[in-house]
């Protein structure tokens, strides 16, 4: 057997402050989590980096200096389980791998990650601020987060989120951005206020069109004056019950990385709307017009069109609601079975603002369909479980598929669905593969 | 997900075929075999000490990798994982001064798709006027990251088979 190297991220991923303490002998002010205690592993870092760490009192804990954070190398993400797929590091894309999705709330460590700018770096709970603002606001109000746990009911819910552009690998021609897979997708239980009471108690106009968030992420080109993302949602969206304003996921803090301390949750929508790292709401008399809202971004054409199709900028529409799609996340991809042998399958199944009705699969490749049983969802905008068992008599290369139905009839489709520029809404049936011996 | 093994490079592959012209190092090998087998009978305790599975207690290899700039294996710029090509150099100084080279290396298009992506990015995400090295930007990415034809569906790739137990 040979010995297994770790690298320095699979290192912080595993404990940052166990790392920092392996690596560096280093040792962090308990209560802040920041600087060296007795200077202890700053001399040994400062001789790896080459040179002096300027403000090392400040420095937190279990954080890779940047110098040594080589983009390219395989690694993990602090928090991160080791086997979700780095897409991108400059900003954060990462995914997760569909058997890796089998809890029914997913945790943290899961919970893939999309970023359009870079984390902020000076996070401060207590000194966090939201403001509401907007033309259909009269007077803008600024809350703290202990302010908003005060003033307003808590809820919790369980929420799916996904990534607008989850499953655009497939797409042919390809579209630019992430090439996910499968694996921008979610459904954690979200702790936070409703959004609508935080706008009434604003007192919002009757004139309000639509929301739309500013966070504090810092733009890739690190142009302080530049907004990462925008985005928002019609007013009739953010005054539903389900919409928060969220600070825990699963009960804990939310991770950095999916937005700490403070972010909106619009579950069923794509999740570029659900902004992170939240600051401010503007209630808008208007279509919000942030970064993003605009064409392309985030929208599809009005109309079907050919693969590879210019499509003007006045012929999209933005996305609302994501479409019916469901995912095999028992067994993993590429299991070896015996012949007759009883096969569980498991997943989940989610359809935008709708519910998913049925829950199908094949082991013929679409030919015939066997019902699987689908439970209800324990809230609106939560995915739904689903189970099902199969039994193989010969031997051979199977695949199982997995196509769920939502409320109003419509089932995801069993190719990619129609091409659009930017590659979004792939909701074609997720596929295992099986091998029968 | 296992990582993929790396081929073995032109170097590494000359040192493998050196060792095996030179035969009698099998002699040595032998010879080795024999005097671990002694020792394991004769002192079994110490043997796997030695020998055995240390990785049990010892504790993970910290290693700081910081990769060369220098690295190319296969054609590859190992800290980056572009291609090396004529506009490698342009590529890396304009495309990596604000995002990930995983933004470059794992998108396809033609060269008018990605000149769309290079207007995009000046319009929106303050990309500067790329002046004349637009045109070799461009004729490293539509040919080292052009297209290639998925049609309506791919076949599953990339499985790692597993006995799934009843």
């Amino acid at each position: 057997m040979k010995k297994k190297r770790i690298g320095i991220h699979e290192l912080y991923a595993k404990d940052p402050i166990e790392a920092d303490r392996l690596l560096w002998g280093r040792e962090s002010d308990p209560a802040s989590r920041r600087g060296f205690l007795k200077k202890a592993g700053l001399a040994a870092m400062s001789l790896a980096l080459g040179s002096k760490i300027v403000h090392a009192s400040e420095m937190p804990a279990g954080l890779i200096p940047t110098l040594l954070d080589q983009p390219q190398s395989d690694f993990e993400l602090p928090g991160k389980h080791p086997d979700l797929v780095v897409l991108n590091d400059k900003p954060w894309n990462v995914e997760t791998p569909a058997h890796l999705l089998d809890d029914a709330i997913t945790p943290a460590d899961k919970f893939f990650v999309r970023n359009n700018g870079l984390v902020p770096e000076d996070i401060d709970v207590d000194a966090w601020e939201l403001t509401i603002d907007g033309e259909s606001i009269p007077e803008p109000i600024t809350f703290s987060i202990a302010q908003l746990k005060e003033l307003f009911t808590e809820h919790t819910y369980q929420l799916t989120l996904e990534c607008g552009g989850n499953g655009r690998s497939e797409f042919n021609p390809p579209a630019k951005g992430n090439q996910w897979s499968t694996g921008a997708v979610a459904c954690a239980s979200w702790t936070g206020v409703r959004l609508k009471d935080v706008l009434e108690h604003c007192k919002v106009k009757s004139d309000a069109v639509y929301i739309g968030y500013y966070g504090k992420d810092v733009h890739l080109s690190r142009n302080p004056k530049k907004v990462t993302i925008s985005r928002g949602v019609p007013i009739h969206k953010a005054m539903e019950d389900e919409t928060l304003i969220a600070w825990a996921m699963n009960g804990e803090d939310i991770p950095v990385l999916n937005g700490h301390p403070l972010r909106l949750v619009v579950g069923g929508w794509p999740a570029s709307v659900s902004g992170k790292w939240l600051t401010r709401i503007s209630v808008r008399n208007i279509v919000h017009d942030g970064p993003k809202m605009e064409a392309p971004s985030y929208r599809v054409p009005k109309r079907p069109v050919a693969p590879g199709e210019t499509v003007k900028d006045e012929d999209m529409k933005i996305i609302e609601s994501m479409p019916v799609k469901s995912l095999i996340t028992y067994p993993k991809t590429g299991a070896m079975v015996k012949k007759g042998q009883s096969v569980k399958l498991r997943g989940h199944a989610w359809a935008g603002d709708l519910s998913v009705k049925e829950m199908h699969i094949s082991v013929d490749f679409g030919a015939t369909w066997q019902k699987a049983n689908l439970k209800s969802a324990p809230n609106r905008l939560a995915w739904q479980s689903w189970e099902a068992s199969i039994s193989l008599k010969e031997e051979g290369y199977y695949e199982v598929w997995a196509k769920a139905t939502d409320e109003k009839g419509i089932s995801q489709p069993m190719v990619v669905p129609g091409w659009n520029p930017k590659g979004y809404l792939n909701n074609a049936t997720h596929r295992i593969a099986l091998k029968v011996s | 997900m296992s990582k993929e093994e790396k081929e073995l490079s032109k170097d590494e592959l000359d040192i493998v075929q050196r060792i095996v012209q030179r035969m009698n190092v099998l002699v040595y090998a032998s010879f080795f075999i024999a005097v671990v087998a002694l020792f394991n009978i004769m002192a079994p305790d110490t043997a796997e000490r030695w020998l055995g599975e240390t990785e049990k207690e010892a504790l993970p290899e910290a290693v700081v990798d910081t990769i060369s700039d220098d690295l190319i294996e296969n054609g590859i710029h190992i800290k980056t994982g572009l291609i090396v090509d004529d506009g490698f150099n342009q590529v890396k100084a304009t495309c990596l001064a604000c995002h990930s080279a995983k933004l470059v290396t794992q998108n396809r298009a033609d060269r008018e798709g990605w000149k769309k992506m290079i207007r995009w990015m000046q319009e929106t995400q303050n990309l500067w006027d790329l002046g004349q090295n637009e045109d070799i930007i461009l004729d490293y990415l539509a040919k080292n990251y052009a297209p290639e034809d998925k049609g309506r569906r791919a076949p599953l790739k990339n499985i790692e088979w597993y006995t799934l137990e009843d």
